[in-house]
């Protein structure tokens, strides 16, 4: 059950001049919820897309299931494997964003089984079956025909976690799921995690709900300027956290 | 009444080669435009300068100037390249739309938005999955109505290749017109355009009407 999933270490990354991430050092094992919290600007989206490769980091290491999507030599050399295998690798992870970024010119199932067949190399009959079977656990089965643009937002980032899910990722960011949302819709998308989250599924998800952060996770992380603060369980982080900015963080939230 | 018949007839000859140049300039000019918008938004440098030169040279000068270009003056740059009339105007018409419709479909790519690319990513699709099952399906559609625009142009700027003598619509008509002093073929070619352009009108509105299932 220990298993890494995850691991970053020394992570850095800079935009030009400016230096986003400052050295991150992060270890998931498998089926660990973790929450990633922290004021605006601190570097969590930008985390959560280095893991995934959508940005390259500029420093530091990443390992997915022990295999490398970034290194650095001790000459500060950094390494990414061929783009491919790289892509490959990132198969182990599946990504929702704030914004959902469905296919808008697929049906809520083409959008499911898109990478089933392109990507996965499924048979149509056969990615349907597992479209059907996706949508069906975000509680979408009679959505199945409908255009993202007749979808509420709770629905589409439902179909967008079945996208992702659909692919069979061992682990899950969810990028500011629930952001975007109107308040009334926020509850149903958070439901839906909470599921995946009782079945074990291994995730990092960015949020601003701190009760679902602390409700759900076994660790909550907090980030501040580019470095990760402090790495703790839920209790102890939203009680009694080591530094005097989350406390401040966290009454400013409430 | 056989006066008529026999003047419109030989507008109608002329409106078959205006269509087969229509025809032809499209079919080619099209796929042409995609290829080079794919190069002019990719990451190699050099091809994106290739086809910017391509565009704004094109796009920059009359296309009058480039039928004769094409015509009289390819032959003297390079002996022994002499295209017949009609395709040195294919040839010309080719090129000329080609980079027009470059234009529009680069526009229409940038306009898709960076989510689309790297949702697609994070589902493993390679650039070129991306680009032909999520960016271009959705460019097409944003790119129906200027493209629109431009086929209704073409058949217009059709009329220009008079100059080279080629016996389309408009040449058929004048000839008649200055040996039987009537204006009546000048009036059965507007005619002509009009239905040409009515029909692609009544096409595109059919198209868009089939794009609008989402958004
Ligand atoms: N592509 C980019 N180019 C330049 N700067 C960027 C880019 N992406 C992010 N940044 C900058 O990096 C910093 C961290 O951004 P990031 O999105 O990771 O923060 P965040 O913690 O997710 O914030 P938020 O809570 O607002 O989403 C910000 O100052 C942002 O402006
Ligand atoms: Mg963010």
């Amino acid at each position: 059950m220990n298993r890494e999933m995850i691991s970053a270490k020394g992570l850095r990354k800079n935009f030009g001049n400016l230096e986003v991430l400052k050295g991150v050092d992060l270890t998931v094992s498998q089926g660990e919820i973790i929450s990633i919290i922290g004021p605006s600007g601190s570097g969590k989206s930008t985390l959560l897309r280095c893991l995934i490769h959508l940005e390259k980091a500029s420093a530091g290491s990443i390992h997915i299931e022990g295999e490398p999507i970034v290194t650095t030599s001790a000459e500060g050399v950094v390494h990414t494997p061929h783009e491919r295998q790289v892509r490959h690798r990132c198969r182990k992870l599946g990504m929702v964003f704030q914004n959902f970024n469905l296919f808008p010119h697929k049906t809520a199932l083409e959008n499911v089984t898109e990478a089933l067949l392109v990507v996965a190399k499924q048979d149509k009959k056969q990615a349907e079956i597992r479209g059907e079977e996706m949508l069906a656990k975000v509680g979408l089965s009679d959505k199945r025909d409908t255009y993202p643009c007749y979808l509420s937002g709770g629905q589409k980032q439902r179909v967008a976690i079945a996208r992702a899910l659909a692919m069979g990722p061992d682990i899950m960011l969810f990028d500011e799921p629930t952001s975007a949302l109107d308040p009334e819709l926020i509850g149903e998308v958070l439901q839906v995690i909470k599921q995946l989250a009782s079945e074990r599924i291994t995730m990092l998800v960015v949020t601003h709900e701190m009760t679902f952060a602390r409700e759900v996770s076994d660790r909550v992380i907090f980030m501040d300027d580019g470095r990760i603060l402090e790495d703790a369980a839920p209790d102890k982080l939203f009680t009694d956290p080591d530094h005097p900015r989350i406390k401040t963080f966290l009454e400013k939230m409430l | 009444m056989d006066y008529l018949l026999q003047t419109t007839g030989y507008i109608f000859q002329g409106a078959g080669v205006t269509l087969k140049l229509f025809i032809i300039t499209l079919a080619v000019s099209l796929p042409l435009g995609f290829l080079c918008a794919m190069g002019k938004t990719s990451k190699v440098k050099s091809l994106r300068l290739l086809m910017e030169l391509y565009t704004s040279i094109v796009r920059g000068t009359p296309l009058l100037l480039q039928l004769f270009f094409v015509y009289y003056g390819l032959p003297i740059l390079i002996p022994g390249l002499r295209f017949e009339r009609f395709t040195a105007a294919a040839v010309t018409f080719i090129l000329n739309y080609g980079a027009y419709f470059t234009e529009i479909f680069r526009g229409g790519i940038q306009s898709i938005e960076r989510g689309q690319y790297e949702a697609s990513r994070v589902l493993g699709m390679s650039y070129s999955q991306t680009m032909l099952r999520i960016v271009l399906p959705q460019t097409v559609k944003r790119v129906l109505p200027p493209v629109s625009n431009e086929a209704i142009t073409l058949v217009k700027d059709t009329a220009l290749v008079v100059v080279l003598g080629i016996g389309e619509i408009l040449r058929n008509s004048k000839e008649i017109v200055s040996r039987d002093f009537t204006i009546s073929p000048f009036i059965i070619a507007a005619g002509i355009y009009l239905a040409l352009n009515y029909l692609l009108v009544v096409l595109f509105r059919k198209l868009e009407k089939r794009y609008a299932v989402y958004e």
